[in-house]
């Protein structure tokens, strides 16, 4: 593994074993001393194109735990600003010696152009890019799911089969509901995608997931987990976008609310890859509710970031086998 | 490992190993490491062994059941840890990736015990190394003593063992390995590569 691009290109066992290793990781940050030596010397550049809070700073949390140098980019306030092309500003960090060059990028295939085009030589790893892959998200969504629903104790080694997941909401801009449909399908788990019919995107019976236009329908089938996704306003046109009528009626359809989350199984946990809009897609009782794992999401996400980072930074891949012992 | 080399999951023993221990000598030195470690340290109260994963955590789960059976007031499970070394290493850009072991401290930490590291094989030191630096992220033990089931020789750092069960004089061509029955399902002491 050189890149993250795409949990579609996960394997079953590349992704167990990132999951594990963001637990082994996740058990360090409960120290005292959370700082480890193991990417000493090693720089890593967030490089990003679209506004973000949680993901970079949870990327730069991570690479900073583990002793890499951070430098961040973010195209406001840079030459991007000035016109500035992807090629030139890779080559430029690829002057300065970046090791990985972890990017968000406004346009789908970004990061693919920036791991394949030879502009780098670091390793990529996809922040997000438009509206097709999100896979640091997905994978801190697994770990998460993971850690709460597959039994007590050390979940290493588990995945997720048999676990069901209803992702709810705006799937056709949502790059974290393609990702974690492809991962959680990798991990064994079987996915709901649940939507009014104008946010599912074309192709979507494609896709290794059910599909469903009726959120208490789905609801009844007493999922294990239910992810609500953001709707996201900024890449429709206007309020509703014409995607549907009012806020007020995307609420009653698709809102997760109190009534609805009482109607979940006791087990069920609530998840949101924020930011959230409260009144709209969740409401504030669900979201504050104690089976609501948000939070909880952004601190696994340090701990998946880490994981990835030492994944594809810490070894020598020019040998393909994997060293077993410690 | 401080052996350096890849072990694979299964191994099976080449035509060329030569069996320097077998489990009844890795029994008795065992026994008298703990008996040393014991003496030494005037009693177990303060005594934290950690294992170094893989074949480390056995052993000393292994000494603390010796150190228990001297001392009857000690409790075996709160004198045992596990201490994963990997993140620690100055040669992790040399070797394909590693993969992660646990780190589990006994309930009541290290500030101010006696830790005594414990690993199957001393070899060039720089496990142990990494394992000092690891230690001192985790907290000030009052000192840190370091019992290895076979010293190897061909020290890379001003590192020593305190406790060592088989002085096994080697050329560094050739390859010590250590079966344990809790990994391997038998105990062995195997040098390989000898002709």
């Amino acid at each position: 593994m050189k890149h993250l691009l795409s949990t579609g290109s996960l394997s079953h066992k590349q992704a167990v074993r990132i999951l594990d290793t963001a637990g082994q990781m996740a058990a360090t940050q409960a120290r005292e001393i959370k700082k480890l030596p193991t990417l000493r010397g090693r720089t890593v550049v967030n490089l990003f194109f679209e506004d973000s809070t949680r993901t970079r700073i949870s990327f730069e949390t991570a690479a900073k735990r583990l002793s890499a140098d951070v430098i961040n980019f973010s195209a406001k306030g840079s030459s991007v600003s000035k016109g500035e092309s992807l090629k030139d500003t890779a080559l430029t960090l690829q002057a300065m010696g970046a090791d990985a060059v972890v990017i968000r990028h406004h346009a789908s295939g970004a990061p693919h152009t920036l791991a394949h085009s030879g502009w780098t030589n670091g390793a990529v790893i996809n922040a997000g890019d438009g509206t097709h892959q999100h896979p640091t998200q997905a994978l801190l969504d697994a770990y998460t799911l993971r850690r709460h629903l597959t039994g007590g104790g050390d979940p290493s080694g588990r995945d997720l089969a048999g676990l069901r997941v209803a992702i709810v909401g705006d799937v056709l801009h949502s790059r974290v509901a393609r990702s974690n449909v492809q991962l959680l399908h990798t991990l064994g788990a079987d996915v709901t995608l649940v939507a009014p019919p104008t946010l599912l995107p074309v192709g979507v019976e494609a896709w290794p997931a059910e599909v469903s236009y009726h959120l208490d329908e789905v609801i009844d089938t007493k999922p294990d987990a239910i992810m609500m996704l953001r709707v996201q306003r900024e890449r429709m046109s206007s309020s509703g976008g014409g995607f549907f009528p009012s806020p007020l009626e995307y609420t009653r359809g698709y809102g997760l609310d109190a009534r609805r989350l009482a109607a979940m199984p006791d087990h069920a946990i609530v998840l949101h890859p924020g930011p959230m809009n409260r009144g709209l897609e969740i409401s504030a009782d669900a979201a504050d509710s104690p089976r609501a794992v948000i939070v909880e999401q952004v601190a696994n996400g340090v701990a998946v970031r880490m994981a990835v980072l030492y994944l594809l930074l810490a070894g020598n891949e020019t040998t393909n086998e994997t060293k077993v012992d410690a | 490992m401080s052996s350096a080399l890849p072990t694979p999951e299964h191994p099976e023993q080449p035509a060329d190993a030569t069996v320097v221990l077998g489990g009844p000598e890795i029994a008795r030195a065992l026994t008298r490491i703990a008996h040393e470690i014991l003496e030494r340290n005037k009693g177990g109260a303060d005594v934290v062994l950690l294992g170094i994963p893989t074949r480390g955590l056995p052993l000393a789960r292994r000494l603390a059941a010796r150190l228990v059976e001297v001392e009857p007031t000690l409790d075996a499970a709160s004198l045992v840890g596990s201490i994963d070394v990997t993140m620690y290493r100055d040669d992790l850009a040399q070797h394909p990736t590693r993969t992660i072991g646990s780190t589990d401290l006994p309930g009541a930490g290290i500030d101010g015990r006696v830790v005594v590291l414990v690993d199957d094989v001393l070899f060039s030191g720089r496990t142990i190394r990494a394992a000092l630096d690891a230690i001192s992220d985790l907290g000030r033990p009052r000192a840190v003593q370091l019992a290895a089931l076979v010293d190897r020789g061909h020290r890379e750092l001003p590192i020593r063992a305190d406790f060592v069960g088989k002085n096994l004089p080697t050329s560094t061509t050739e390859r010590v390995r250590v079966l344990l029955d809790e990994t391997d399902g038998r105990d062995a002491v195997l040098i390989e590569g000898t002709r």
